[in-house]
């Protein structure tokens, strides 16, 4: 099974509109990534963006519609169009979603969440290794932002997800925005649970922008909407994480109102210094 | 191991709670003390309706710049609910909207509104077909002598409309003035993209026979064009190649 990595640097979420300024230079990136399902037409304009970015970087295919969390049984369709982007582009990691998103047929474009009980993890873990299997590859899976959680779940998120990683010899990805989204939704702690995470199997963090719901409730609901700048008790909690496992592959996420490519790229460079001075204090 | 075959309960009560905002939030959510669960809950379902009408009006931007965003939204809610996507390509979801829009009373003043749809529909699937060289000045002699056959670029399609919709979609998708349309003519359109570009194009009498018989041989497909009144075969060729509505040849001449 392909087991590569991406470079210990930061990248960012490729945006088509940025493609112009990205390709007139060589950016201080250490990747980009792209969602899979965004490259699934036989040709044109995305495809020969996404050769051009992958001659020149390190590439994360990341995936949103596999609903590897679901009950439902994968969409053997839907995986090999997945292994048809994984194979024309030979990215150093793919990674998809503890989440799901078709029932019936239907195909609700979100990241639902799931119960996390003994009879859930059983599939959750099987889906894993079957997308594994189709693939070739180890796939790392990443923690969701939630909004509710489920009277039936007797198992913590950072246990089902080592679980998983434990049965299938997955890694992780650790979207460190989603642990405090999370965690001030749910009124929970975000140090403690990245106190309970295994730390040692994020291949790769994710950094990106919330918005607060502003519908006057009393208690708080952050949105994970990608559409903001990271807020800063989210880079705090992205230099603990560094300062306790070293540098890891880090991207910036921006899919609602994105930026203009200066601002994006000075976000990644932000990520980039902390990095950097995570690896002085490694060394 | 086996998979479950069918979806348990817990998703499709969700599922279902989520399509639809009248249905009451299931018994088993929780969250915070003193939280409402239809607070929380609704983020999910604004998500999915949200991201739904926004693919829709990403895919056909001229009908919603003509019905205006209100309306768009309304139909679109209306069209999510009788044509939610079968899958997590976003580029396929929707296909069914202009045959929705011909079908739906609101919009009957609007008899033009499904072509510009379906204009619109075309313009994506060009943009993500399958590249191929499009047929290139110095390929004409070969063709002439017959060395080389048409064959139809496999991001050119045809639209035959009762109405100007290529002048309707040019007005509102910012590709020219908006104006009032003199000429209620029907169109016949080709949408192409023999590069990275996609175009879309009017085309010349009898140029649209020409390249949908163009599959049975060149000799029907020049027959049938010349069966349109006005029809000019130099001049749909020149048209129809200059649009990018051929191939190369797969061996070169």
């Amino acid at each position: 099974m392909t087991r590569t990595s991406l470079p210990a640097g930061a990248g960012v979420g490729f945006k088509p509109q940025h493609f112009a300024e990205i390709a007139a230079a060589r950016q201080p990136l250490a990747f980009f990534e792209v969602h899979a399902e965004n490259y699934m037409g036989a040709g044109g304009l995305p495809h020969a963006q996404l050769a051009a970015l992958r001659a020149d970087y390190a590439l994360s295919v990341h995936g949103v519609g596999l609903g590897i969390g679901g009950l439902a049984p994968l969409d053997t369709e839907h995986l090999a169009r997945v292994k048809a982007v994984c194979d024309r582009y030979q990215p150093e990691s793919f990674s998809e979603h503890l989440a799901w998103a078709t029932h019936d047929g239907v195909y609700l474009n979100d990241l639902l969440p799931l119960p996390y009980t003994e009879a859930r993890l059983a599939v959750v873990a099987q889906h894993v290794a079957e997308v594994q299997e189709a693939l070739g590859r180890r796939l790392l899976l990443e923690n969701p932002a939630t909004y509710v959680t489920f009277a039936e779940s007797t198992i913590p998120e950072a246990e089902f997800l080592n679980e998983i990683a434990r049965r299938t010899g997955c890694g992780l990805l650790l979207d460190v925005n989603n642990v405090f989204v999370s965690a001030v939704n749910h009124g929970t702690d975000a140090t403690a649970y990245l106190d309970a995470f295994p730390l040692h199997l994020v291949g790769e963090i994710h950094l990106g922008g919330h918005a607060e719901a502003e519908d006057g409730a009393q208690t708080p609901l952050l949105i994970d909407d990608h559409g903001a700048p990271v807020a800063d008790p989210v880079w705090a909690l992205f230099a603990e994480v560094i300062r306790r496992i070293g540098p890891v592959p880090s991207l910036v996420e921006w899919d609602n109102d994105v930026p203009a490519w200066p601002v994006l790229r000075a976000e990644a460079e932000r990520a980039g210094r902390l990095l950097d001075s995570a690896r002085r204090i490694a060394a | 191991m086996a998979t479950p075959v069918l979806p348990a309960p817990a998703d499709a009560a969700f599922a279902a709670a989520c399509l639809d905002a009248g249905q009451p939030v299931p018994g088993f959510i929780r969250c915070p003390a003193g939280e409402r669960p239809e607070r929380r809950f609704s983020v999910y379902r604004n998500n999915v309706v949200a991201s739904l009408i926004g693919a829709l009006e990403a895919k056909y931007p001229a009908v919603a710049a003509i019905v205006g965003d209100e309306f768009f939204r309304a139909t679109a809610r209306l069209f999510i609910a009788a044509h939610p996507p079968r899958g997590p390509v976003m580029a396929r979801f929707g296909g069914p909207f202009a045959d929705f829009l011909a079908g739906f009373p609101p919009a009957a003043g609007l008899p033009y509104l499904p072509d510009v749809a379906r204009l619109e529909a075309l313009v994506l699937e060009a943009f993500h077909a399958a590249d191929a060289l499009p047929l290139a000045h110095d390929h004409l002699p070969a063709l002439a002598s017959g060395a080389i056959a048409l064959r139809r670029h496999p991001a050119a399609f045809l639209l035959r409309s009762q109405w100007p919709v290529l002048t309707l979609w040019r007005m509102n998708t910012g590709h020219v003035e908006l104006a009032a349309v003199e000429d209620w003519s029907g169109q016949e359109i080709l949408v192409a993209r023999p590069g990275l570009e996609v175009s879309a194009v009017l085309l010349p009498p009898g140029a649209a026979a020409f390249l949908e018989t163009l599959e049975v041989g060149p000799a029907a497909a020049a027959a049938a064009a010349l069966d349109v009144p006005g029809a000019d075969l130099s001049l749909i060729l020149a048209a129809l190649a200059q649009a990018g509505a051929f191939c190369a040849p797969e061996v070169q001449p």
